[in-house]
């Protein structure tokens, strides 16, 4: 829990739990993402991988939703070691 | 035909609103699970005390801003069309994700009751829910309800027929900005207010305009010229 750092969320890996402190996107994809639950503060999982890496499930305000690398990869986090 | 109020349902996907509809009317709109089911506005009646409420299943949403067709349905439902009373249905057991829609529509107008469906469900988890508390803070009814045992219905209904009679008066909870945004909004709701007058929320449209909404534009354009002919 010490150890904290910043991730991009596409560079999460499984079992990681990453809290949000900022979003790189504009328009009506900020937007969607905003509603889906990917706010700064949130606290987001990172469930499985797809075989090629792209897209990433995650799970936010118990709901499990996939990104592709061009959103994942403009969000980013602290990597909660421990989950919390 | 003084007694007919049309009531719009209005949530994110998988909450219950179809099958709150159709328990509501007797009808039996199909319910599946899959993106966008609810296509066009399902439509139905229920009697209740002298009073026909019409009620409008909207398209299921997690949001009325992200202009994907489903969204724009329903917000030009909620917000032109302008139902008697407005019902969010959210799911008792993610409430989080659910109230971002609820906030929303509190927004936009102003007789919104806020059901909360699959109580039964969110017992089972163990999540209480203090509907007294929402009440207070949201400044409309909160109701909690469970659509698939008809648990609740009663009181939802007399509710909706309160708000229709006046007896309740609602005052939904107006989300507050950052201090730009709010000036902003001060500068140019009196502007809004002036040309669109009390027909919509001034507040509302001019957090659109902030927002850079064209397709809200657009609809207004096209609404305002069929009014003025």
């Amino acid at each position: 829990m010490d150890v904290s750092k910043m991730i991009k969320l596409v560079n999460g890996e499984k079992g990681n739990f990453i809290r949000i402190t900022s979003l790189n996107l504009d328009g009506v994809m900020r937007r969607r993402l905003l509603d889906l639950g990917f706010v700064v503060g949130a606290i987001v999982e990172v469930i499985r991988k797809s075989p090629l890496g792209d897209p990433i499930a995650f799970r936010v305000s118990q709901t499990t939703i996939a990104l592709r690398k061009e959103e994942s990869s403009k969000i980013e986090g602290e990597l909660l070691l421990n989950g919390e | 035909m003084g007694n007919e109020y049309r009531i719009a349902l209005a949530g994110n996907p998988n909450t219950g609103k179809s099958t709150l509809f159709n328990a509501l009317t007797g009808l039996r709109q199909h319910t599946g699970n899959w993106a966008g089911k609810t296509v066009s506005l399902a439509q139905g009646n229920v009697q209740h005390k002298g009073k026909t409420f019409q009620l409008f299943d909207l398209p299921g949403t997690y949001s009325l801003f992200s202009n994907s067709t489903d969204e724009e349905v329903a917000r030009n439902y909620i917000v032109f069309d302008k139902p008697d009373v407005t019902l969010v249905v959210l799911d008792a057991t993610s409430m989080e994700r659910n109230f971002n829609l609820a906030l929303q529509v509190l927004e936009m107008t102003r007789n919104v009751v806020i059901c909360i469906n699959l109580i039964d469900e969110a017992d089972k988890q163990g999540i209480v829910i203090n509907e007294r508390l929402l009440t207070n803070r949201l400044g409309v009814p909160v109701i909690k309800i469970s659509a698939r045992n008809k648990k609740g219905f009663p009181m939802l209904l007399d509710t909706i027929d309160r708000i229709l009679t006046g007896a309740i008066e609602c005052n939904p909870v107006q989300t507050t900005y950052p201090v730009e945004i709010e000036e902003q909004i001060k500068k140019i709701e009196p502007k809004v207010s002036e040309l669109i007058g009390s027909h919509l929320s001034a507040r509302w449209v001019s957090l659109r305009l902030l927002d850079g909404d064209e397709t809200l534009l657009e609809e207004l354009s096209k609404r305002f010229v069929q009014e003025g002919e």
